[in-house]
C-alpha cells in the first residue's frame, strides 16, 4: 500500500511528462513529410536497431542556430517572462502582505477574491483586456474624460499589453505562496525586531522579506514558468512584432505543419526551464544540508 | 536578594524608582485591562507581577516594552514619560515567551542583532556576544540555527539576546514557561544569578507562584487589572492581606466565621465549638486562614492555643510530605502537612484514625476581604 501512495505521483509523471516528451523528441530527430502526420515515421518493424539510430540527425536542433529568428524569440520570451515576474512580485508581495496582516475573519474573503479570476475562463479575462486596453477601449475613454490625456494610448498591440496580461493572469500564482510563507512569520519576531533597535520598517527587511524567501522563490517559478512559453496572451495582447517562442512553437506547427522542427523548439524549450529548476533544486537541497 | 536584607529600596521614601505607573488605565474598546494602576519598581529589583491569565499583567509588560500605550495615566522610567518612546528607543529589552528567535539568524547572530543596530563595531560586538553566551552558559553552539537546539538552550539564546545591549530594565515574559520542572528550577537560580552579577532590573510575569517566589525580591499579585498586593514574598505568604492573594499563593486553610476582639488577640467562631485564635485586630464576618504546615498533628491534645478534634478522612502522599484531610465534626475538613522523616509504613496515623491538630495563634490570620 505505501509503495503504492509512493509509485503513484511517478505513474502520473510518467504518463503525463515523460512519455509525452519522448513523443516530442522522437518527433524532433525526423523529417518533415507530406503524410498524415506530417513527419516519416523514424521506427518501423522491420528494420534493426542499427538502422533506427543511423537515420537519427539533429539537423532540425541545427536549423534552430541558423535562423536567428529562434533565438531571439527564446531571449525576447526570457525578456518578458522575467519583467512580468517581477512586475508580478511588485504587485503580489504588497497584496499578499496585507492578506496576511487583516483580520482573520476576513482573511478567507479576501483569499476567495484572489481566486475568483479563475472562475471564469482564461480566454475570456484576456478577450477582456482587448476591450479595457484599445484606444477605444475603456481605459483611454476613462483617461481622455479626466483630461489627463489629449489622444488615446497605443496600450493594445505592444508588449505593454503582454505585461499586462501575463502580470494579471498570473498573479494569483505570486500571491498564494508568498501568503502562505508569511503567514507562518510570528509576530512576535517583528515585535522582537523593534525591541532589539529596529524602526519597523527596518525590522520588514530584517526580519518579513528574509523569512518570505522560499514564497517569492516559488512564487517568481510559478508565474516565469508558463510565462516563458504562453501563446494565448501574446497572439492576442500583443503585436505583430512581440516575439514569443509560443507563438513561433504555434506557427511551426500549425503555419508551416513543420512538426519536426517545431518539436526541437520544444525540446529546447523545455530543457531551457528545467536546467534553472534543476538548479534551483540543487541549492536548495545544498543550503539544506548545510544548514 | 531575599537574603539580601540591606536591599529594601521601596522601604525609603526619598529612593528614586526606575519606572513609576501614575493612574495607568488600558482599555480594549469595552474590556479593562489595566485599572488606574499605581506602581514603582526599583533600580535593580526583581520584580515579578503573578497573576492567573487574563489579569493584565501581560498588558503591564507590553506597556513597559512600548507595544501598548496606555489609554490613561503615564508610565515614567527614570523620571521621563515615556508614551511616546517606541519600543526601538527606549533602554528596555524584553525575553519574549515564546523566544521569538530570528530562525533565519544563527545563534550569534540572533544575539548579535540588537548591536549591530546599535552600530556597535564587529570587534567588539563579538567581544559582547562571547560575554553574554558564557553568562548563559550556551557554549559551542553559535553558528548553529535556532531549530537545530534544544528547548532548553533555545530559551538561553532568548535571554542572551535580550541581555546583550545591557538594558536598564529587562522584561522577562513567562522566560521558563516551556521548560520542564527540573531544568525550570535551575534556571530560576541562573537567572537570578545574572541578574544580582549585572545588576540590571528585571521584570518577570509569570503565573507560577513557586517561581515568582524563588526568583523575585517583591511580588505583585494582580487581578482584574489591578494590583492586590505587593510586597516581598514572605510577606506575601506569611501575611496576604486578602482571601485572593492567600488563596493564590500556596496552599491553604480558609474557614468563614465571625470574628470578636479578645485583649490583644482576635478569636474567630468557626462553627460551634470551634474557635479559632490569631493576632491582631478584627470585628465581624472574616476569613480564618492557616497553612497546612503550620499546623502539627498529634494523638494526644497538644498545648497550643489552637487544637482541633478530627478524623483523616484523606491522605495525599507527594513524597517529601504528605497532606493529611481531616474533617472536624463540625464538617470543616483542615489540611495539615507534615514531613515524612520516616518511611511512609512506619506512619504515625491513618485513614479513619481520630487526631489532634494543633497550631499557634501567630500561624493563623484574619483575613476581612
Amino acid at each position: 500500500m505505501r509503495r503504492l501512495t509512493i509509485a503513484l505521483p511517478y505513474l502520473w509523471l510518467l504518463a503525463l511528462f515523460l512519455v509525452p516528451f519522448i513523443i516530442v523528441l522522437r518527433i524532433s530527430l525526423s523529417d518533415p513529410a507530406l503524410a498524415i502526420p506530417p513527419y516519416e515515421p523514424i521506427w518501423s518493424k522491420t528494420e534493426g536497431l542499427r538502422d533506427f539510430l543511423s537515420r537519427f540527425d539533429i539537423e532540425n536542433f541545427l536549423f534552430l542556430t541558423e535562423d536567428d529568428l529562434y533565438w531571439k524569440a527564446y531571449l525576447s520570451s526570457l525578456k518578458i517572462a522575467f519583467i512580468s515576474t517581477l512586475l508580478a512580485l511588485l504587485i503580489g508581495f504588497p497584496i499578499a502582505y496585507g492578506l496576511a496582516r487583516a483580520p482573520v475573519a476576513w482573511r478567507p474573503l479576501l483569499l476567495m477574491l484572489v481566486i475568483l479570476p479563475f472562475w471564469t475562463s482564461f480566454l475570456i479575462r484576456v478577450y477582456a483586456w482587448i476591450g479595457i486596453l484599445g484606444t477605444e477601449g475603456y481605459l483611454n475613454q476613462v483617461l481622455l474624460g479626466l483630461g489627463l490625456i489629449s489622444a488615446p494610448l497605443q496600450i493594445l498591440n505592444t508588449d505593454w499589453a503582454v505585461y499586462i496580461g501575463i502580470v494579471y493572469t498570473y498573479v494569483p500564482f505570486m500571491i498564494l505562496p508568498i501568503y502562505a510563507t508569511l503567514g507562518r512569520i510570528d509576530a512576535e519576531l517583528l515585535e522582537a525586531a523593534e525591541d532589539l533597535g529596529c524602526s519597523r520598517i527596518k525590522a520588514f527587511w530584517l526580519v518579513v522579506v528574509p523569512l518570505s524567501k522560499a514564497g517569492v522563490i516559488g512564487g517568481c517559478f510559478l508565474v516565469f514558468i508558463p510565462a516563458i512559453g504562453e501563446f494565448v496572451i501574446p497572439s492576442l495582447l500583443g503585436g505583430s512584432d512581440t516575439l514569443m517562442i509560443g507563438k513561433v512553437l504555434w506557427e511551426e506547427f500549425f503555419n508551416n505543419r513543420d512538426w519536426p522542427v517545431a518539436s526541437a523548439v520544444a525540446v529546447i524549450l523545455l530543457l531551457l526551464l528545467i536546467v534553472p529548476i534543476v538548479l534551483f533544486q540543487r541549492n536548495e537541497q545544498r543550503q539544506r544540508d548545510a544548514a | 536578594m531575599v537574603n539580601d536584607t540591606s536591599f529594601a529600596p521601596w522601604t525609603d521614601p526619598d529612593a528614586a524608582p526606575l519606572i513609576e505607573f501614575r493612574g495607568v488605565s488600558k482599555r480594549f474598546g469595552e474590556f479593562t485591562a489595566i485599572d488606574a494602576l499605581d506602581l514603582k519598581i526599583y533600580p535593580r529589583e526583581f520584580f515579578a507581577l503573578l497573576g492567573p491569565s487574563g489579569c493584565g499583567k501581560t498588558t503591564l509588560m507590553r506597556m513597559l516594552a512600548g507595544f501598548e500605550t496606555p489609554t490613561e495615566g503615564e508610565i515614567l522610567i527614570d523620571g521621563q514619560d515615556i508614551a511616546r518612546v517606541p519600543p526601538n528607543k527606549r533602554p528596555v529589552n524584553m525575553m519574549f515567551q515564546s523566544y521569538a528567535l530570528f530562525p533565519h539568524l544563527s545563534v550569534r547572530d540572533n544575539i548579535a542583532f540588537g548591536l549591530k543596530r546599535e552600530g556597535m563595531e564587529a570587534a567588539a560586538r563579538d567581544a559582547r556576544v562571547d560575554e553574554v553566551m558564557r553568562m548563559v552558559q550556551l557554549g559551542a553552539l553559535g553558528s548553529r540555527k535556532p531549530h537545530q537546539i534544544s528547548g532548553g538552550q533555545r530559551q538561553r539564546v532568548a535571554l542572551a539576546r535580550s541581555l546583550a545591549k545591557a538594558p536598564k530594565l529587562l522584561l522577562l515574559d513567562e522566560p521558563l514557561g516551556a521548560l520542564d520542572k527540573k531544568l525550570r528550577e535551575e534556571t530560576q537560580f541562573e537567572l537570578m544569578e545574572i541578574q544580582e552579577t549585572t545588576g540590571t532590573t528585571f521584570v518577570i510575569v509569570t503565573h507560577d507562584q513557586e517561581e515568582a517566589m524563588t526568583v523575585a525580591s517583591r511580588v505583585a499579585v494582580m487581578r482584574e487589572g489591578r494590583i492586590v498586593q505587593v510586597d516581598m514574598p514572605e510577606r506575601i505568604y506569611e501575611a496576604p492581606n486578602s482571601v485572593y492573594v492567600a488563596d493564590f499563593i500556596g496552599d491553604v486553610n480558609l474557614l468563614k466565621g465571625r470574628a470578636r476582639q479578645n485583649g490583644s488577640g482576635v478569636i474567630v467562631d468557626v462553627a460551634d465549638g470551634v474557635s479559632l485564635t490569631a493576632e491582631g485586630e478584627a470585628e465581624g464576618p472574616v476569613t480564618y486562614a492557616v497553612r497546612p504546615e503550620k499546623i502539627s498533628i498529634s494523638g494526644e491534645r497538644p498545648e497550643m492555643p489552637n487544637a482541633v478534634r478530627g478524623k483523616v478522612i484523606d491522605i495525599g502522599y507527594l513524597g517529601g510530605s504528605s497532606t493529611y484531610h481531616v474533617e472536624l465534626p463540625s464538617g470543616h475538613v483542615v489540611k495539615a502537612a507534615t514531613a515524612n522523616t520516616r518511611r511512609v509504613a512506619a506512619r504515625a496515623f491513618d485513614w479513619e484514625d481520630e487526631v489532634w491538630l494543633g497550631w499557634s495563634d501567630t500561624a493563623g490570620l484574619v483575613l476581612q476581604r
